[in-house]
């Protein structure tokens, strides 16, 4: 097995200045997200969620800091890994959760489960289960901005595994083609399923991949949530700027493995430590917030305590909510 | 017909004789009994409404016991279904459910052409570029894109002029990158765009066969009905004339097998315009099969401010009473034709141009089927689970009781497109052959 990257070594070193409010709130949603995933792992080990649950454990940071850059009708896509995307964007974990045990009030009715789910009033756009098929979408999403002449953009997520589909290459033609403002987040976690990136990428770098588009790109410390806000204002203003497509890798790391039933034995527990020890997003900004005396440690356990209660009543709502109605078979197909 | 023409090339399981009509029972029973040593009557003679598909008599085979008659219940109970597993306490417990009923496809019919109404003679070229450029006269959203649409005018010159009326904004020349640019549009289309995506044809939107099923065709359903996707993909579909098998490939067996999609293939200038404009207003996405050999083909479009004719409705033809040919597309050359000379044989065939492939008109085709007692199906395609081998499905599933002869399907041959002429010619379905199975199911 070849040895993977030892920390997330970023070369943009910048990491945003966060206010008081902004490390609390990142805080709070980073660790709204690992309390999901924690208790939808639970819940699937329980039986009561089934088939495929992709957990995001360890991403956190991505996804929080990338949002805090957002506007009103941005609009957001992912691939199957997406749970923590529709928490931050600000979709009702009861409803998240309620769809990953597939009943009525989950987002989609409990048909589309763990990897597809949308809601059109956050800007999200699911929630695709295809590897890289998000992509030439999400890249649709900002030829709609772009044709409408708004200031909106899109900001399209995948994974280092998806960044090898040929598709991916396509859409990066296309967005810098006709400067489509999309921000492409490689969210690189090491692991392609169960294949390391050194054994799959011939350029490990994914920030260089849209450099014969002459897209620009930059890597990104994944794990620190100020990072990825500085990062993607660059990006952002280059895309509403009317520059085209930006592309961001996120050097990250996922604790779990690809899903509920990967034991990641293509790995060992002291590189999983070591990350989780030394670069938990969750952690460093619990020790960013103390040291500068943003809250008290009661504070931030009075926070973890709302979030625990939250969680819980996701799962509660989640588990007595019932199953769709059997006429719902037949709808939504055609509108 | 003669009653003394009636033939049967059926051949039937005797252990799942079906209910027929009381002739044909007769006759069956009849043969039956010289063929079997017992049987066993589940539904007595006589018995009004009896369902079709109720076992009605049990039979027993050559070294077969008496005692598995014993065992034999008609099967008008609804078989339990399985009681699935409750996987913890928590969970509700799942009731045993039946699958409710698949709604019935409805669609209205062809508009009224008012009385005087001029008539263009224009080719289907014209009218599909037509049809797009009022939709977009119509609607801002409404853009087209793919390769050579615009500067280019159109591979075959469909979109000639777009450009010109509209600009390089709404009408949109693409790299060649079908995976790309389809779930491009899907993209566009998923934020509210209604784009008409052209594949210069069907045979490179394999590339995209994962955009178009997995992303246009199931959002809707897995977004619990929040998110869908107004789209039309267009381009010509199947056989053009000596580009060999892999730009010959007739798709229409292929889309139609996917729900949530929509697929029209028109045979006629007027049914191609108002069928486009359909599709491109419809909420869904359509996939509109065209076909190159078609596109220089003239017929009388109704001059209309806005002619839009409905989505899954077949047309009659041509009207007749001996033999229904069921054909869409190019395949209606063949069937019209073919139709022609039946009549000179004294066959008065009826053709129904099916237009929209999904939905099926499935009642215009029972209803032929009911008066003549005879179906034939034209396609391109190949045979194995094509869209003719659908079509004698819900005819045996719908009409059994009516059929005097089995479905015939005469369809491309189950090979590559050859390109030598002969050979190509040979592949693919032809006059000759329609005639010939509207004969065979005539028994002439």
């Amino acid at each position: 097995m070849a040895v993977a990257q030892k920390n997330p070594s970023a070369d943009v070193k910048s990491v945003a200045e966060f206010s008081k409010e902004q490390e609390l709130s990142s805080y709070r949603t980073m660790l709204v997200i690992r309390r999901f995933e924690e208790k939808a792992g639970q819940m699937y080990g329980m039986g009561l969620i089934g088939g495929f649950c992709h957990l995001y454990i360890g991403q956190e940071a991505v996804v929080v800091g990338m949002q805090m850059v957002l506007k009103e009708g941005d609009q957001v896509i992912t691939g199957y890994r997406d749970h923590g995307h529709m928490i931050a964007t600000g979709m009702d974990p009861k409803g998240v959760m309620a769809e990953l045990t597939g009943r009525a009030h989950g987002y989609s009715k409990g048909k589309g489960g763990s990897m597809h789910m949308f809601s059109v009033e956050k800007g999200f756009y699911g929630g695709h289960g295809i590897v890289g098929a998000q992509v030439p979408l999400g890249t649709g999403l900002a030829f709609a901005n772009h044709y409408r002449g708004n200031k909106n953009l899109s900001v399209t997520y995948f994974g280092d595994g998806a960044a090898n589909q040929g598709q991916v290459y396509e859409s990066f033609n296309m967005a810098e083609l006709w400067k489509l403002p999309v921000i492409y987040v490689i969210e690189n976690n090491r692991y392609a399923m169960g294949t390391s990136i050194t054994r799959s990428s011939a350029e490990v770098n994914l920030s260089r991949r849209g450099l014969s588009f002459n897209i620009p790109g930059d890597q990104v410390d994944g794990m620190d949530v100020r990072a990825v806000k500085a990062a993607g204002e660059k990006a952002a203003e280059w895309c509403r700027s009317g520059k085209g497509p930006y592309i961001l890798e996120m050097l990250t790391y996922r604790y779990r493995g690809h899903s509920m039933s990967d034991p990641a034995k293509y790995r060992t527990r002291e590189e999983v430590d070591e990350v989780r020890t030394h670069h938990d997003p969750i952690d460093m900004a619990r020790h960013r917030i103390l040291e500068k005396k943003f809250a008290s440690e009661d504070a931030l356990k009075k926070i973890d305590g709302e979030v625990r209660d939250l969680i819980n009543q996701a799962a509660e709502f989640a588990t007595h909510d019932p199953e769709p109605d059997v006429s719902e078979l037949y709808t939504d197909v055609y509108r | 017909m003669p009653s003394g023409s009636r033939k049967r090339a059926t051949r039937s399981n005797p252990a799942t004789l079906l209910q027929k009509s009381k002739p044909t029972r007769r006759r069956w029973r009849s043969r039956l009994r010289t063929k079997a040593r017992s049987e066993k009557i589940l539904v007595p003679e006589g018995t009004a409404d009896v369902a079709v598909n109720t076992p009605i008599a049990v039979i027993l085979g050559e070294g077969e016991d008496k005692t598995a008659i014993k065992s034999s219940k008609p099967a008008t109970a609804p078989t339990k279904a399985q009681k699935p597993q409750a996987k913890t306490q928590d969970a509700p417990v799942s009731k045993p459910a039946k699958a409710p009923e698949a709604p019935a496809p409805q669609a209205a019919s062809d508009p009224d052409i008012p009385e005087g109404t001029e008539m263009v003679t224009m080719t289907m070229r014209e009218a599909l570029r037509d049809a797009m450029a009022e939709e977009m006269r119509r609607d801002k959203d409404v853009f087209v894109m793919g390769e050579e649409v615009a500067e280019y005018q159109g591979a075959y010159k469909v979109t000639q002029g777009l450009l010109q009326e509209f600009g390089a904004k709404r009408v949109i020349d693409t790299p060649i990158t079908e995976h790309g640019f389809a779930g491009l549009g899907i993209g566009a289309a998923l934020a509210g765009l209604k784009p008409i995506v052209e594949f210069m044809t069907f045979n490179f939107a394999m590339q995209a066969m994962d955009q178009l099923i997995n992303s246009a065709a199931k959002t809707l359903y897995m977004s619990g009905g929040q998110m869908g996707c107004q789209i039309v993909f267009r381009g010509p579909n199947g056989a053009a004339a000596r580009v060999a098998a892999q730009h010959s490939q007739d798709y229409s067996a292929w889309y139609s097998h996917i729900p949530g999609l929509k697929v029209i293939a028109p045979s006629t200038a007027a049914d191609a315009k108002g069928l486009l404009k359909a599709a491109i207003r419809d909420l869904n996405p359509v996939i509109f099969l065209e076909n190159e050999i078609l596109y220089g083909h003239s017929s009388p479009v109704p001059k209309l401010d806005d002619f839009v004719l409905p989505i899954g409705k077949a047309k009659i033809a041509r009207a007749g009473n001996d033999v229904t040919i069921i054909a869409w597309s190019v395949g209606m050359t063949y069937a019209l034709k073919a139709a022609e000379e039946l009549a000179s044989d004294g066959i008065d065939a009826e053709v129904i141009d099916l237009r929209t492939l999904k939905p099926m008109d499935t009642d215009t085709i029972l209803a032929s089927v009911q008066k003549t007692g005879r179906a034939v199906t034209v396609e391109e395609g190949w045979q194995q689970s094509g869209v003719g081998a659908e079509i004698a499905a819900r005819i045996a599933e719908h009409a059994f009781d009516n059929l005097d002869a089995p479905v015939a399907r005469v369809s491309g041959k189950e090979v590559p497109m050859p390109y030598a002429a002969n050979l190509e010619k040979l592949a693919l379905p032809s006059v000759a052959e329609v005639v010939e199975a509207a004969k065979a199911v005539c028994y002439r």
